[in-house]
Parts: structure tokens; C-alpha cells; sequence
């Protein structure tokens, strides 16, 4: 019989921050420009350089701190990192080992499975709240870095380019507890702390670009153990697919050589996600022994609670109390919030669209379902959206006062999402305004009515649903410029 | 008297990326043993419940504003690079 | 009175005067360099043309009273570990023998703004690693008092230029006693201020939390005028610290010690020490010390005695173990600071090394010096897994005792008195062969470096072969004005001395 086995994942998560400047330096963080065009002589390691802390840095890793329920460490330090690489210019990484920036916090997930009786290791149960289950993961701790530079594989030549463009982004890392079970935990909380940051707008948090990394940690043990397993770290991890994909091959990986009596090894490996494989990363040039020590160029940042306060009377409403308040002031189905809510954009779109005078749920209409169906065509995500909020309640109002149809109002809407149009001016400009003249409705009924003398004898006959037919061909004749009602009114009449 | 074996200078050297030939090892094992015997002296004093002091002053809180100073300086950047192509520094093949 | 005569101070007022044009003192400066360089090597690099540009513009300034300040159209030196804007900058290392930063140090930037004439980048050991000046890559540079010694280090260059009359001042870098320990080998004056004083912006790390820019001059008043053009808070540098702003009782300034705020160093230039508090600690004064250095300083200590100073001899403790916790935090800081000369972005790179880790470890074992190395080598190790506690915590922990042990010193000294060195300059050639007596010679020197303190070395006489002697004067932190009272009412002690004694001769 075989045995069954326990999943124990870990998560180190990079975020770049969302400061107009590098950490150290006053370089442009800007992404995409011509490469070593975003540097300077600080971001490069040039000799006699030195480091001075960008003060953003600090402010958004203390709100994301406090976003996750950290304590935050009142003097934190900066110590070296140091291991050669290219793409790190000095050749240490300016981060944090000793005293990181917050300590100890937690978010919490929702979960498929019963957690009533898993632990997580800061000693908290999950909770059952309604039909959903809540976990919570708990936070090691956050500390801010400097991102590298980029290397670029020159195959023809055999050598690899280096663009320092990234070099000293800033970075959190955020390291969780090893409180997740599966590849559906771990994908919840990195939503989860997507979410949470891009409300702070602390980084966009995009995984393609890497402005949001993760590196997830993987042990498997017998169900029931007491211990941890031997764990590995699993880097390249773009999307959450990678790290689904990772976490199911590392897992059967390691199942498999306990199953065949071999030991694990402490190492980082590398996900090819073509290869559905993972890779050793080690190398006997590659001694994993980093020498941190405090960097003697920066000073130790103290953070007062005074700081502590301002940073918390700034920190905007998160997810979750936006959630209440929705549920409680506009009426809408929780399902409506949860989805509105997934994006900061997408929820104060909404907002402001209802505070423009249109109805919540029609808000919500529009949102849920064309503006979903469209990104979903495009591949986008809700932070796609371009169109503005005016136009949007210019768009409801029109069909609130049947100046346009329905169908009219979503073939407007398709090229609203497109190019911003106002939709008042483009009904108008492209002769898609409602027919309201009775006289010009009225013979085009009759014409409809006179060439469909089968409709209308079914009709007669008492096939009710036969009127329906003979709207479509209305409205068809009418180019969708009709009112629906209206013209089933006539036709009752007519008939 | 320490004895530095070589499995140590080994590792320094692949630690500090410095090559050294077989005399240079010998050497580096010598002169080491010699300064940390030397260094070993600290441990007459007590230190017992004394803070590691980095900073002699106690400074802190030094930052600057984010704002954007720095321009296009990849001209100056690349100026003193070894091996350049395509405005990016050039090194042997990193891990694929 | 010749040219070359003058400190940089007479020779600034005579040219802001009209009385000299700054090309008659380049010319002058340059005829000592063409007579004296080839003997002695001072520099790495000569910036002949660019200091002849440099002339005509600082003369065009002060013609128009722009230039109004006590250095204009003064040529200086600058070690060879400052960067200096399209001027080769090689710390007298191979791997940076062709680097040509793009930017410059924030002293070198204010040493221009002030109107000085920088005409070359002085030898050093490499990267400031060594006490003789032997270890550069470029060769050694000799004592102009007697081409068989070295003029000491690391900044021997620059002593070695302004004791030549190579140049009026120079700057030095002092990690554990590198602008003094010169100065006193040459004869000339030299101070390392209080950690944070002057921007480390730009001069090439060696070990970041001893680091400090020094002059080296002709003499107090010059020495106190340069310090003060170069003092001052800087925004690239988060270690340096606002002097003007600070507040005794905070900031690491001790309470009821007014005399420290301000950068304007030039006026604690008074002949008066009467009452000031000078402690010689018994430890500075025991084995090792050469007897005629000794005497020299005593003889030193009594002149400020007769001037109205209190001087006594005290128990300092602990002075054995600065040397051992300095090694040990200067390698561990250097072993990180030289991480990244690599080959890739500048300075030498080693052809045909094959893969990455090759090319790096072949580049590095190449590009620098024998001491570079084992410093490195020290450095990692004390760093590396299972030892970080034991050595480099251990050192820092050492640090705060030797800080508390200074701490109380001066709670009953203003001004702590001493040699710079234990002998005088060493023959060329012998010291680099047992490393350790070489470090050990560091022992006078530093413990300013590892407490932040501040420390003058002045001449105080000539052992028989006609080499210079120092006398050391150590300040608390931020406590330079004191120090610079002390060390200018001594030299003008002897100055009147000398001029009596010729009086009567």
C-alpha cells in the first residue's frame, strides 16, 4: 500500500515597488527603456559609489506591513549580500538578514478544503466563516532589497549581455511561514497579496513582467509527521500555471525518491515550464555562502511610531472593508463584489460610475458582463481598462431613457472599451439613436406585418409566440433603433 | 594554533573568485594561520553582553526624496567596459 | 622668497594679490616635479595639460574676484583613490590601471570649486592596503629625505609630493593611519578628521566604516584651511554627518562640548593651550617604540607643557587589541568593497578565461597585488559560515570597548598625545616580506579609525639618519579644533624656537 503524503509550501515573494526612482539612486524605474539608458555610476557598482535609501521604499514595505498584519521592526538595518553574478554590479546585494523592515504577520485565504483543524505555525487555526473557509498563512517576515540587472542570452556569439535598467529597483521580499498545503493555497495567497498591494498601490504586481515574483519552497512529508522535510527552492516561476505545474512536478519529484529510498537535497532548482522539469541550480563555483554582513554604507532606519501613524491614516480602504461597504451601501450580489472587487481599478470604476447617478447594479451589469467578456477576448486584466467612468454612466443613462436600445448600447459599449468614446455624441454621430417618430414606427409594422402574412396568420390563430418573430423583424428592419416595447405594443394593436 | 586546512583556502578562494596556484595556497594557509592566531587574542576580553558597534555615531533615518535626478548616462556608463555590444556589458555564458 | 616656499595659503594670498600668476606657480611646481619625480615617484598620473586649462580658467576667476577663497590657484595633489572626472583613477592597482571614471569624488568637486589646481593623482599602495607604499602596481615612490626609505602609506604619494615641493597640499585617505603615518615618515603635516567630516563620495572603498579623507600640508594653518574647504555634510554620502546642526548631548557629540559645531576649522588656529588637558597613555610609550622617536615626542609634550597644557601620563588599557579587531573589520569590509572589480563593467579584464567563474577568478588573481589579496582572502573568512561570530562579530564588540576605553580617557583629556608610528620611515624593501610586523606598526594610528576619532600628526624632530619624526595629537569626535590648537601652538612653539636659535647661529 503507498503512503500518503503531506505537500508543505513556503513562498518567497518579490515585489518591485512602484517609486518613480531605484531604491539607492535617483535612476528612473521605468520599464522597457533602451538598455543601461535607466543607470547611473551608483546602480552599477561603479568604485567609490555609494548607496543613499529612497524614502518611498521604506513607506510602501511599512504599508505593506501593516496590510498583512506585521509588526514593524522600529530599527532596521541593511546588510550585504554577497555572490558574484553579472547582473548584480557589485557584486553584493544591498538587502536585508538581520533586522527586515516587519516580522510576523498574516493575511488570510479562502480555501476549498476544511482547515478546522489544520494549524498554521503561528499557532492560529483556520476559521469557518459562512460557506468558505478561511486559512490564514502567516508572514515570516518583509524586508526591502535592490532588484538585479537583466541578462541577455546571445546565442550566436556564445556570451550573455548584461542591461542594468533594473539594477537597484526596489524590492520586497516577502517571505511566508511554511503554511501551505497546495498549489490552490499558494495561488490564493499570492492573489491574496496581489490584491492587497496593488490596492496600497504599492506595485502593479504583475507576474509577466516581474514586477511579481515568487520562489516557492517545497518538502513533502508523511501525512500525520511531526517534522519537515528536506525542502527545495524552485525559482522561474512567471505565472500561476509555472507554479501550479512546479509545485505538482516538484512534489511527485520528491515523493519519488522517497519512495525509492533516496535523500533530497537542500538546493534551489529551476522550473522549465516547456520541459514540465525541474533543474539543479548548483555548481561547485557556486558556494551558497552569502557573508552578510551590516552594510557600513547606510545608516539604520528608525521608525517611530509617529511614522507608523502617519503610514496608517494614508493607508487607502483595503479589500476587504471595501467588500462590507459595498454589501451594505449598493445593494449589489455578493458574487457582483467579489469579482468588482478583485481589482482596485475595476472597484473604483464602479465607484465612480454610481456616484455619477447611474444604478449600482447596472454598474455592475456592465462591468460583469461585457466588460469581462471583452478582457477575456484580449487576454487583459481588469487594470486594462481605459474607459472612463463618465462615459460609462453616459452609456446607462442613454438606455435609461431609451435613447438607445440595448443592442445599440453594447455595440457603443465595444467601441467605448476600445477608444473612449463618448457614447452621446457617437450614438449621435453615427445615427444610432432610438426611433421614437410613431408615424415612421408605425409603417414600417405594417410593412413587416404585410410581408409576413404566415406570422401573422399563426398569430391570428392563437400562436402567441409568434409575435416575437415578427419584433425580430422589426427591430431588424429598424436597425436595433427601435423600442422593443413599442413596437410589440403596435403590433398587438395592428393585428 | 589554528590550523587552516585546505578544504578552507579552497573554499575562500571560490568564495572571493580569486585563483591561486598550488604555492599561493600554501602561502594563503600560512599567512592565514599567522594573522588569525594573531586575531585569536580578542578572545582574552570578555565581551560577554557588549552590542557589535557598526556606526560610531548613532545616525540614522538618512534618505533622499523620490524624485527622478539622473538622465541618460549610458555613454559614461559603458565608457570603461572591457567588452560592449549593443549598449550592454558583455560576459562569458551564464547558466541558460 | 622662492615659489616652492610658500604653503598654500601664503602662495593663494600672493596670487589672489596679483603679486604671482597661478601659470608661474604651475611652472614652478612642474620644474620640482621634472627635477624630483623621476627620483621619487609621487605620482601615477601627471595632469599637465589639464592643470595649464585648469590654470587659466582659476586665473580668469580670480582676475574677476570670483575665486576669492584661500586655496585659489593653489596646485594640489589628489591620491589615486579619488575619482576624478575623465582622469584615470587606478587606487596604483593593474586592475584599474586604464579605469577613467566619468564623475568625481565630492572633496575632489570642492577642492575645484575652491579654485585649487589639481595637477596629478598621487601613488598609494594598492587600494590603501600597506603602510610603505611598496605594495602599488606602479612601483614604489622614495622619502625625499632619503631615497633609500619609504615615505611611508598609504598615502605616501602625497606626503612624499608635498615634502618635495611637488605640490603645495595633496589629499590623502587615512583607514588606520594612512594620511598620518606619511606625514610623519616625510615631515609633513597630515589629519584625519572625525568619520563622516568629509564626503567618502568617490574615493574607492577600502574599508567603508574607518574611511576618511585627509590633507596633507606644509603646515597647521594650511592642513586646517584645506579640512575646512572639504568638510560638510554631502547627499551622496549617508555617512556623513551636518556639523553645523548638531547638538551636544546628541549626535554623538558629548554634552557641554560647544567647541565642536561648525566647520570653520581655521579658527581654533590660536596659540594657546594654557590649560588644556593633554594624557599620554603609559601603553604608547612602552616596547617597540623607537627611543629617539621617543624622545622626540616627549620633548614635544613637554613644549606644550611650557605653553600652559596639563600633561600627564595615564593607563589607556586595551591598546593591543586595536590592531587584531582593526584587521579584522578592514578586511571583512575590503573583502566586500573589491567584490566588484570583476572585469565586466571596467578596469582589467584577463583574456581568454574561458568560462564565468574562471574569467572572474582569473581577472581577480591577475588584477590585483599580493597584500589585496590575502586581505580578501582574511576578509571572506572571517565573513564566511561559522566563523562570522567568532571573528567579526568579536571585533565589533571589541570596537565598543575601545570606544568606552577612549570615551573615559576623555572624560579627563582634551587631547590625547602620542607617536604616529613606532620608528621612523623603514628602508625600501623591508617591511613587505612579514606582513604582521607591518600591521603591527599600524598601532598609534588606529584606533582614531575604529572610534571615529580625529588625529593630527605634526613633525616634531629627526632621528640621526635625518628622518622626520611625528607627534600625534588624538581629539574626541568632532573635537578637530582642539587638536588643531594644540598642534599650532606647538609649531609655532618651535617655529620661534628655530628662528631664535638661527638668530643666534
Amino acid at each position: 500500500m503507498t503512503k500518503e503524503y503531506e505537500i508543505v509550501i513556503g513562498l518567497e515573494v518579490h515585489v518591485e515597488l512602484a517609486t518613480k526612482t531605484k531604491i539607492f539612486c535617483g535612476c528612473s524605474t521605468a520599464f522597457g527603456g533602451a538598455p543601461n539608458t535607466h543607470t547611473c555610476p551608483v546602480c552599477t557598482g561603479m568604485p567609490g559609489t555609494l548607496p543613499v535609501l529612497n524614502r518611498q521604499v521604506v513607506e510602501y514595505a511599512i504599508a505593506v506591513g501593516l496590510a498583512t498584519n506585521c509588526s514593524i521592526t522600529q530599527y532596521c538595518k541593511f546588510d550585504r549580500k554577497n555572490y558574484f553574478y553579472p547582473d548584480n554590479p557589485q557584486n553584493y546585494q544591498i538587502s536585508q538578514l538581520y533586522l527586515p523592515v516587519c516580522r510576523n504577520g498574516y493575511v488570510e485565504i479562502e480555501t476549498a478544503e476544511d482547515n478546522m483543524t489544520k494549524e498554521c505555525s503561528n499557532g492560529l487555526y483556520g476559521v469557518q466563516e459562512g460557506e468558505r473557509n478561511r486559512k490564514r498563512i502567516g508572514i515570516h517576515e518583509i524586508h526591502m532589497e535592490e532588484d538585479a540587472g537583466k541578462l541577455i542570452h546571445d546565442e550566436t556569439e556564445g556570451s550573455s549581455l548584461v542591461d542594468y535598467n533594473r539594477s537597484g529597483v526596489p524590492l520586497i521580499e516577502i517571505v511566508s511561514e511554511p503554511d501551505m498545503r497546495s498549489a490552490d493555497e499558494v495561488i490564493a495567497y499570492l492573489e491574496k497579496l496581489r490584491t492587497t498591494i496593488q490596492y496600497l498601490g504599492a506595485s502593479d504586481c504583475k507576474l509577466q513582467e516581474g514586477s511579481m515574483r515568487a520562489d516557492v519552497n517545497i518538502s513533502v512529508r508523511e501525512k500525520g509527521a511531526a517534522g519537515l522535510g528536506t525542502r527545495t527552492e524552485m525559482k522561474n516561476l512567471n505565472s500561476f500555471h509555472a507554479i501550479r505545474h512546479a509545485i505538482e512536478g516538484e512534489s511527485a519529484r520528491q515523493i519519488g525518491l522517497i519512495e525509492s529510498g533516496e535523500k533530497i537535497v537542500q538546493e534551489t532548482r529551476r522550473w522549465d515550464e516547456q520541459k514540465g522539469m525541474s533543474y539543479t541550480m548548483r555548481s561547485k563555483e557556486d558556494a551558497q555562502d552569502y557573508r552578510y554582513f551590516p552594510d557600513p554604507d547606510l545608516v539604520p532606519v528608525h521608525i517611530s511610531e509617529e511614522w507608523i501613524g502617519q503610514i496608517r491614516a494614508k493607508q487607502p480602504e483595503l479589500r476587504e472593508a471595501k467588500m462590507a461597504r459595498y454589501k451594505e451601501t449598493f445593494g449589489i450580489p455578493d458574487y457582483d463584489i467579489r469579482i468588482i472587487t478583485d481589482s482596485k481599478h475595476m472597484a473604483d470604476l464602479f465607484e465612480t460610475t454610481v456616484a455619477l447617478g447611474a444604478q449600482p447594479k447596472k454598474v455592475s451589469n456592465w462591468l460583469m458582463g461585457e466588460a469581462l467578456r471583452i478582457l477575456k477576448e484580449r487576454e487583459e486584466d481588469a487594470e486594462a481598462i481605459r474607459f472612463s467612468p463618465a462615459h460609462l454612466a453616459t452609456l446607462i443613462a442613454l438606455v435609461d431613457q431609451k435613447a438607445i436600445t440595448t443592442t445599440v448600447a453594447k455595440e457603443i459599449f465595444e467601441v467605448m472599451f476600445t477608444e473612449d468614446i463618448d457614447p452621446s455624441v457617437y450614438a449621435e454621430e453615427k445615427g444610432l439613436k432610438t426611433v421614437h417618430d410613431e408615424s415612421a414606427l408605425r409603417r414600417t409594422v405594417e410593412q413587416v406585418i404585410a410581408d409576413n402574412p404566415q406570422s401573422v396568420a399563426d398569430y391570428r390563430g392563437g400562436k402567441e409566440k409568434a409575435i416575437g418573430y415578427l419584433v425580430g423583424q422589426t427591430m431588424k428592419a429598424m436597425k436595433g433603433k427601435a423600442d422593443p416595447e413599442s413596437v410589440k405594443r403596435l403590433l398587438v394593436e395592428l393585428l | 594554533m589554528k590550523v587552516i586546512d585546505d578544504a578552507v583556502i579552497e573554499n575562500v578562494s571560490i568564495l572571493a573568485k580569486l585563483e591561486l596556484s598550488e604555492d599561493e595556497k600554501v602561502q594563503a594557509k600560512l599567512d592565514m594561520e599567522k594573522m588569525l592566531e594573531y586575531i585569536d587574542q580578542l578572545d582574552e576580553l570578555d565581551t560577554e553582553g557588549i552590542e557589535p558597534v557598526i556606526h560610531i555615531f548613532p545616525m540614522e533615518n538618512v534618505f533622499r526624496e523620490d524624485v527622478v535626478t539622473n538622465g541618460d548616462m549610458r555613454e559614461m556608463i559603458l565608457a570603461n567596459a572591457p567588452e560592449e555590444k549593443s549598449g550592454m556589458f558583455v560576459v562569458p555564458q551564464t547558466f541558460a | 622668497m622662492k615659489i616652492l616656499d610658500h604653503t598654500a595659503v601664503e602662495l593663494s594670498e600672493r596670487i589672489r594679490q596679483g603679486e604671482i600668476k597661478v601659470a608661474e606657480a604651475l611652472e614652478a611646481v612642474f620644474a620640482q616635479i621634472d627635477a624630483r619625480e623621476k627620483e621619487l615617484h609621487c605620482y601615477v598620473t601627471l595632469m599637465r595639460e589639464n592643470a595649464w586649462e585648469q590654470a587659466d580658467l582659476i586665473q580668469a576667476g580670480i582676475d574677476a574676484g570670483n575665486l576669492t577663497g584661500p586655496l585659489a590657484g593653489v596646485p594640489v595633489a589628489v591620491k589615486d583613490n579619488m575619482c576624478t572626472e575623465g582622469i584615470r583613477t587606478t587606487c596604483s592597482s593593474k586592475i584599474l590601471e586604464h579605469f577613467v571614471p566619468g564623475y568625481s569624488a565630492t572633496a575632489v568637486e570642492k577642492l575645484r570649486a575652491a579654485g585649487a589646481v589639481i595637477i596629478g593623482k598621487t601613488n598609494m599602495d594598492e587600494f590603501a592596503m600597506g603602510s610603505t607604499t611598496e605594495t602599488s602596481y606602479f612601483g614604489v615612490t622614495k622619502n625625499p629625505h632619503h631615497t633609500g626609505y619609504v615615505p611611508g602609506g598609504s598615502s605616501g604619494g602625497s606626503a612624499a609630493a608635498v615634502a618635495a615641493k611637488e605640490c603645495f597640499a595633496a589629499l590623502g585617505s587615512d583607514t588606520g593611519g594612512s594620511v598620518r603615518q606619511p606625514a610623519s615618515h616625510c615631515g609633513v603635516v597630515g589629519m584625519k578628521p572625525t568619520y563622516g567630516t568629509v564626503s567618502r563620495y568617490g574615493l574607492i572603498a577600502y574599508g567603508s566604516s574607518l574611511d576618511q579623507i585627509g590633507p596633507l600640508a606644509k603646515d597647521v594653518r594650511d592642513c586646517a584651511t584645506i579640512l575646512e574647504i572639504l568638510a560638510g555634510r554631502d547627499d551622496k554620502d549617508s555617512t556623513s554627518v551636518d556639523r553645523e546642526q548638531m547638538i551636544p548631548g546628541k549626535d554623538g557629540v558629548k554634552s557641554g562640548e560647544a567647541l565642536c559645531a561648525g566647520n570653520d576649522f581655521t579658527k581654533a588656529l590660536q596659540e594657546d593651550v594654557q590649560g588644556m588637558r593633554i594624557g599620554i597613555p603609559r601603553d604608547y610609550l612602552k616596547d617597540g617604540l623607537d627611543p629617539e622617536v621617543r624622545t622626540a615626542v616627549l620633548t614635544a609634550a613637554e613644549v606644550l607643557g611650557q605653553k600652559g597644557a596639563f600633561v600627564e601620563e595615564f593607563d589607556l588599557g586595551l591598546v593591543k587589541y586595536a590592531i587584531p579587531a582593526y584587521y579584522t573589520i578592514a578586511s571583512a569590509e575590503a573583502s566586500s568593497n573589491l567584490e566588484r572589480f570583476d572585469g565586466i563593467k571596467y578596469g582589467y579584464r584577463a583574456a581568454e578565461a574561458g568560462d564565468l567563474h574562471a574569467m572572474y577568478k582569473k581577472t581577480r588573481a591577475q588584477g590585483f597585488g599580493v597584500e589585496v589579496k590575502r586581505r580578501i582572502l582574511l576578509g571572506s573568512f572571517v565573513l564566511s559560515s561559522g566563523y562570522y561570530d567568532a571573528y567579526y562579530l568579536k571585533a565589533l564588540r571589541v570596537k565598543a570597548l575601545i570606544k568606552k576605553v577612549f570615551d573615559e580617557a576623555f572624560a579627563k583629556y582634551d587631547v590625547i598625545l602620542g607617536p604616529v608610528a613606532p620608528t621612523t620611515a623603514p628602508k625600501l624593501g623591508e617591511s613587505l616580506s612579514d606582513p604582521l610586523k607591518m600591521y603591527l606598526s599600524d598601532i598609534y594610528t588606529i584606533s582614531a579609525n575604529l572610534t571615529g576619532m580625529p588625529g593630527i600628526s605634526v613633525p616634531c624632530g629627526e632621528d640621526k639618519a635625518g628622518l622626520p619624526i611625528g607627534l600625534q595629537l588624538i581629539g574626541d569626535c568632532f573635537q578637530e579644533k582642539k587638536i588643531l590648537r594644540a598642534a599650532y601652538t606647538y609649531e609655532q612653539a618651535i617655529k620661534a624656537d628655530a628662528g631664535s636659535q638661527n638668530g643666534r647661529g
